[in-house]
C-alpha cells in the first residue's frame, strides 16, 4: 500500500512538471545554500588545520610587551630581546630550535625589476622552526651568521618578481644600498590563515639586518620550535621561566613580553569560522523554512484543486488515513525531490567556491543525511495539515465539486 | 436471513432550528438480496439523501440502517469506508472518472484500497472491462472515450471488487437515449448476474428496467411498487 502512495505521488508529481519545478524550488534553493555553506566552511576549517599542521611541532612565537585581543599594550616601552635571548632559549632542553626575527620592510631591486618586501633577519634555523624546506640552492652557514655577511635566500613571491623563470642561486640583489648574494630559495607556501603571501619575504642573517639595514641590535621576536613530545603548556613555562630571569622580572611583576602559540590563532581563526559557518548556515536555514511553507501552499491549492478526485477515492472506499497518507507522501516525496536537486547544487556551489577560494572541498556525509532527513521532516511538517484538510472532506460535498 | 438493506424510521435532517430541513422523514424500507430497485422523486423529495445513506456516504440523523441485518448507522468514518470498499460500488451521473489515468487505472482503483498486488489488479480490472464491453481500450484516457464508454468504464470499476449492491445516481442523466438504454441493459444483465441494483433516476423510461419502483415525496416514502406495466417499454 505504501509503496503504491509512493508510486502514485511520483506518477502525479511527474505530470506536473511546472508546478513540481516551482514547488520545490524553494527547498532546492534552501538546501543548497545550507550545504554550500557547510561545505565551504568545513574546507576553510582544513584549511586552517593544514596551514597549522604544515608548522610540524608546536611553534611558539615570543615578542616584547604583553598581547592579547586587540592592540598590543606595552610593545613600544618593552625592552627589546637580543640575539643572546634567542641562544638562551635554543640551550633550554625542551626546545627544538630558536630563531631570532628581526624584521624591516625594504624594496629589493635586481637589473630594472624591483619588490617591496619583508626582510626577515634570522638564523638558519628559521626554515627549520617553521619546517620550511628550500627549493633550490641552501640556507646560510654559521659563519655567515656570525659575520652577518650579505647573504640572503628568497621567498618564492620576490624570486618570482625579481628573476621571473631564472635561476636567482648566485645572482647579487640589492636590498635598501647593500648587494646581497642569492643562497636559495624557498619552496612555495602559498597563502597563509589571514590570506597573506607568505612567500612574499626575504631571509637574511640577523646580524646583516640589524647592522646594514636597522642600525640597531634589536630582534623583534623569537621563534621557537619545541620538541616532538613536548606540550605547548610545559614549552612556553620553560621559555617564560627563562626570559623572567634573563629580563629581571621579580617575582610580583608581570611578564613584560608575551608567549604565543601557533595552536592559539588556529583555535581563534577556527572559532571565527564556526561562528561565520553558523551564521551563514541559519541564515540558509530560513530560506529552508520558507521553501516549506512553499510546498504547504501548493500542497493546499492542490488538495482544493484535486477535491472531485479525493471524493472519488474516498467512495471508492478509501480510508480517511489512507486519502492522508497520500497527500503526506507527495509532500514528502516532493520536498525530497528538492533536496536531493539541492544537495547536488550546494556540493557543485561549494565545489565551485573551494578552487575559486583555493580551499580543500570537504564534502560531508553527516550534512548532506541531515539536510536529506530535514528536507522529509520539512515535507511531514508541512505537508500534514493541506493533507489532513483532504482527509477530513466529505465525501458528498466533495464529489458534488467541480 | 435478513434483508440486504433495511430502514428502519431513517430520518435526516440538515440545519438546526429554524433552519431545518427534512430530507428524511422516517423511513422504512427493505431491498432483498438480487432486488433491482429504482428510486424516482422530484428534487429535494429525499431520494439522493437516501441513496447517500444507503452508500455509507452519509448517516441518519435518526432510525437505523440494517446492511445485512448489521445495524451500521453509527459506524465511524473509516469502518464505513471498510463497508464501501467491499460492499458497494458507486455509479455517478458524471461518470467521475479520474482524468489523467487509463480507463484501466480507473477501474483498478477500488482493488488499490484492498491491498491486492498489481498483478492481481491487472487481471480483475481487465475482466471486468470485459464485462461492460470495453476489451481494447484498457489504455485509453477518459478523455478519448465517449460519454457511454465512460459510464461503462464507471460501471466496470463499480464491479471490479466484487460488490453486493451497485448503487447508481442517475446513471443515465448525462447519455442520449441510444447509450441510455445500452446502459441499463447492461445494469440489467449485471442484474441477472446476481447483483443488486439501486438506481435513482427521472425518466420513466429508464425506471422501467428495474423490477420494483420506491418514490418519495417530501422526504417520505410515498409508493412501493412493481414497476407498473404502463411505464415499462411501450412509454
Amino acid at each position: 500500500m505504501l509503496w503504491e502512495t509512493v508510486s502514485l505521488a511520483f506518477t502525479t508529481i511527474i505530470r506536473n512538471k511546472l508546478r513540481t519545478f516551482l514547488t520545490v524550488l524553494g527547498v532546492v534553493i534552501g538546501v543548497a545554500a545550507v550545504i554550500a555553506m557547510v561545505t565551504i566552511g568545513q574546507g576553510s576549517s582544513a584549511q586552517v588545520s593544514a596551514s597549522v599542521a604544515a608548522l610540524g611541532t608546536n611553534v611558539l612565537t615570543v615578542r616584547p610587551g604583553t598581547r592579547g585581543f586587540g592592540p598590543p599594550t606595552g610593545g613600544a616601552t618593552a625592552p627589546r630581546f637580543s640575539l643572546k635571548d634567542a641562544e638562551a632559549l635554543a640551550d633550554l632542553s625542551l626546545v627544538g630550535y630558536a630563531a631570532p626575527v628581526v624584521s624591516s620592510g625594504q624594496t629589493v631591486v635586481f637589473g630594472n625589476a624591483n619588490a617591496a618586501t619583508q626582510v626577515y633577519g634570522t638564523s638558519g634555523d628559521y626554515t627549520r622552526v617553521q619546517n620550511w624546506a628550500l627549493r633550490t640552492g641552501r640556507s646560510f652557514e654559521p659563519h655567515e651568521e656570525s659575520a652577518g655577511s650579505a647573504v640572503c635566500v628568497l621567498g618564492q613571491t620576490v624570486a618570482t618578481k625579481l628573476f621571473g623563470n631564472s635561476d636567482p642561486v648566485g645572482q647579487s640583489i640589492r636590498v635598501k644600498n647593500v648587494a646581497c648574494q642569492v643562497l636559495g630559495v624557498l619552496s612555495a607556501r602559498g597563502s597563509g590563515s589571514f590570506g597573506q603571501d607568505q612567500d612574499d619575504l626575504v631571509l637574511m642573517p640577523a646580524k646583516a639586518v640589524q647592522r646594514r639595514l636597522e642600525g640597531n641590535a634589536n630582534v623583534d621576536s623569537i621563534a621557537v620550535a619545541l620538541r616532538k613530545s613536548v606540550s605547548a603548556e610545559d614549552g612556553i613555562a620553560a621559555v617564560q621561566a627563562v626570559l623572567r630571569e634573563r629580563r629581571r622580572i621579580g617575582l610580583t611583576q608581570p611578564d613584560n613580553f608575551s608567549v604565543s602559540d601557533s595552536k592559539e590563532l588556529s583555535n581563534m581563526l577556527g572559532g571565527i569560522n564556526t561562528v561565520l559557518t553558523g551564521l551563514l548556515s541559519s541564515v540558509a536555514a530560513v530560506s529552508l523554512l520558507v521553501g516549506g511553507i512553499g510546498i504547504m501552499n501548493i500542497m493546499l491549492v492542490s488538495v482544493t484543486e484535486r477535491t472531485r478526485e479525493i471524493g472519488i477515492r474516498l467512495a471508492v472506499g478509501a480510508s480517511a488515513r489512507q486519502v492522508l497518507l497520500q497527500f503526506l507522501v507527495e509532500a514528502v516525496v516532493l520536498s525530497l525531490l528538492g533536496g536531493a536537486i539541492g544537495i547536488g547544487l550546494g556540493l557543485a556551489i561549494a565545489y565551485g567556491g573551494s578552487v575559486f577560494m583555493a580551499i580543500p572541498f570537504v564534502p560531508s556525509g553527516a550534512v548532506v543525511a541531515l539536510a536529506f532527513g530535514f528536507s522529509a521532516l520539512i515535507g511531514v511538517v508541512f505537508g500534514y495539515f493541506p493533507a489532513r484538510r483532504a482527509a477530513r472532506l466529505d465525501p458528498i460535498e466533495a464529489l458534488r465539486y467541480q | 436471513m435478513p434483508p440486504l438493506i433495511q430502514f428502519a424510521g431513517v430520518s435526516r435532517t440538515y440545519g438546526r432550528g429554524e433552519a431545518e430541513v427534512r430530507a428524511l422523514d422516517g423511513v422504512d424500507l427493505s431491498i432483498e438480496r438480487g432486488e433491482f430497485v429504482a428510486i424516482m422523486g422530484p428534487s429535494g423529495s429525499g431520494k439522493s439523501t437516501a441513496m447517500n445513506i444507503i452508500g455509507c456516504l452519509d448517516r441518519p440523523s435518526a432510525g437505523k440502517y440494517l446492511f445485512q441485518g448489521v445495524e451500521v448507522q453509527d459506524l465511524d468514518q473509516d469502518r464505513r469506508a471498510l463497508l464501501r470498499r467491499h460492499c458497494l460500488g458507486f455509479v455517478f451521473q458524471g461518470f467521475n472518472l479520474l482524468a489523467r489515468q487509463s480507463a484501466l487505472e480507473n477501474v483498478e482503483l477500488p482493488l488499490i484500497y484492498r491491498g491486492l498486488p498489481k498483478a492481481e489488479r491487472v487481471a480483475r480490472a481487465r475482466l471486468a472491462l470485459h464485462k461492460v464491453g470495453l476489451e481494447g481500450r484498457e489504455g485509453h484516457d477518459p478523455s478519448q472515450l465517449s460519454g457511454g464508454q465512460q459510464q461503462r468504464v464507471a460501471i466496470a470499476r463499480a464491479l471490479a471488487s466484487d460488490p453486493m449492491v451497485i448503487l447508481a445516481d442517475e446513471p443515465t442523466g448525462n447519455l442520449d437515449s441510444q447509450r441510455s438504454h445500452e446502459i441499463m441493459q447492461l445494469l440489467q444483465a449485471l442484474n441477472r448476474d446476481g447483483i443488486t441494483i439501486v438506481m435513482v433516476t427521472h425518466e420513466n423510461d429508464i425506471a422501467a428496467y428495474a423490477q420494483r419502483l420506491l418514490v418519495f415525496t417530501d422526504g417520505k416514502l410515498t409508493r412501493d411498487e412493481a414497476t407498473p406495466a404502463l411505464i415499462s417499454r411501450s412509454a
